[in-house]
């Protein structure tokens, strides 16, 4: 399983993803900067990412507490999702996203 | 005797700074205090607990020893009430700004100007510490400090201003009431009709949009227009509109908080990917008397978990023992068979 992950100076990055694993630990265990500070508790808002063309619609929908918690996300767009909600399965295979800028 | 919370400012002096109020600086004051050392912590959020209670006080922990489940608020009070006989001095809501020699140990300045002579100081900064988010917004910086603006310290500045705030956060509702009924015109922006923020607040902002009294758009701020850091407009954009600019002489944007490793990194010390490496008998930085314990620090095997931290403050405190105590015996105790020990806890 892939996830496709373009990064902040526009080199993409093609991961072997794990079923099960969230996005957020699939690009960790990589070493993409993705500061993810609460550690996939879904409390912080820095593991920003954003859902590149029609995959946005293939995700299941984002939790209440996720929306909440983007309202403290950077630049947030209609397509952003935070990356430690994202659990990585067979019909994700392929995913693309983009990482999010950060705080300055 | 009870933790004591310092006013800022000042001259103390004391065995032990610990930079830090999460779990591992409190848990550091406990294995000090054992060995009769007395410490300060000193941290930039106005209350301890760290990331436990900023990030998570009322998720779930499970991998606390002997705690089945407690929250990250429920380990922050029982360790306060664990730490109440060392009486430790907390500096709460100040950044440790600088570190120098000052005799054999060291005097840390904060950001309050309170100063503080230890013979070892203890770097316990998570993450790094808690400041507000910056959107990355182009040219914003040139803006800092005239009309862009991350906390509310002074409100007179926003007098009669046009204020425009950004968010959806309790900071960013509670300022938008706040400051409305003095701006010249307040204006809300955040990126969708919907907000994290308290109901009772969103309730109060929505009655005074439908009164005209505040304005509100679902937007996201593309841009900043103006001159010599004083702001004139904000461009926006949304679906509907596209890009539109509306006039703003004053930008609040609160998107909650973010770590950085902040003033620690000019402390002198040997840094590895913002980390500090330290030895793994002593948790000593490569700067004798200067330690690092919790998240921050790095060493073959870390793992950034809440149980290593207490290991790391109990190694420390010997060998703070032998800097501050370098005349005496360091004698090594059980809390369940010493009296000397249970006297200092206050059950003997």
């Amino acid at each position: 399983m892939k996830l496709i992950v373009t990064d902040r100076t526009g080199n993409i990055h093609e991961l072997d993803a794990r079923d099960d694993w969230s996005a957020m630990e699939v690009i960790r265990d990589a070493n993409l900067p993705l500061s993810a500070e609460c550690g996939g508790a879904c409390a912080c808002a820095t593991c920003h990412v954003y859902i590149d063309g029609a995959w946005s619609e293939k995700l299941p929908s984002a939790a209440q507490q996720e929306i909440d918690m983007l309202d403290f996300g950077v630049a947030v767009q209609d397509n952003s999702r935070l990356s430690c909600q994202i659990k990585m399965a067979p019909g994700l295979d392929g995913l693309k996203v983009t990482l999010a800028p950060e705080s300055l | 005797m009870t933790e004591r919370v310092a006013a800022p400012g000042g001259i103390h002096k004391t065995d032990v700074v610990i930079i830090g109020a999460g779990p591992i600086g409190l848990f550091a004051v406990f294995e000090l205090g054992l060995l009769d050392l007395k410490s300060h912590l000193i941290d930039i959020l106005d209350r301890p607990g760290g990331q436990c209670t900023e990030l998570y006080p009322e998720k779930p922990i499970y991998d606390i020893p002997g705690l089945v489940e407690v929250t990250g608020q429920g380990l922050t009070d029982r360790l306060m009430d664990q730490i109440k006989p060392f009486g430790a001095t907390l500096h709460v809501g100040q950044m440790a700004e600088s570190l120098e020699k000052a005799g054999e140990g060291w005097r840390i300045t904060t950001d309050a100007g309170t100063q503080i002579e230890a013979r070892v100081v203890v770097v316990a900064a998570g993450g790094g510490s808690f400041t507000p988010k910056k959107p990355p917004i182009p040219g914003i910086e040139s803006y800092e400090n005239t009309s862009v603006f991350y906390a509310v310290r002074k409100m007179d500045r926003f007098r009669d201003k046009i204020v425009v705030i950004a968010g959806g956060g309790d900071s960013a509702l509670d300022w938008a009431l706040n400051l409305q009924p003095i701006a010249k015109r307040l204006v809300l922006v955040h990126h969708r009709d919907g907000f994290r923020a308290a109901p009772d607040s969103v309730n109060k902002m929505r009655a005074l949009v439908a009164e005209g009294k505040m304005e509100f758009h679902v937007a996201s701020i593309k841009s900043l227009r103006g001159a010599e850091g004083k702001l004139q407009g904000v461009v926006l954009n949304n679906k509907e509109r596209g890009d539109y600019e509306i006039p703003g002489e004053m930008l609040l944007p609160f998107f909650g908080l973010t770590m950085k490793l902040g003033p620690v990194a000019n402390f002198g010390i040997n840094l590895h990917e913002n980390l500090i490496p330290v030895d793994t008998s002593k948790f000593e930085s490569n700067v004798p008397g200067l330690f690092a314990i919790g998240d921050i620090n790095t060493y073959p095997g870390k793992l950034k978990l809440i149980l290593s931290g207490f290991h790391e403050g109990a190694l420390m405190a010997q060998q703070a023992f032998r800097y501050c105590r370098p005349n005496e015996k360091l004698r090594f105790q059980y809390t369940t068979s010493s009296s000397s020990l249970q006297k200092k806890l206050g059950v003997a």
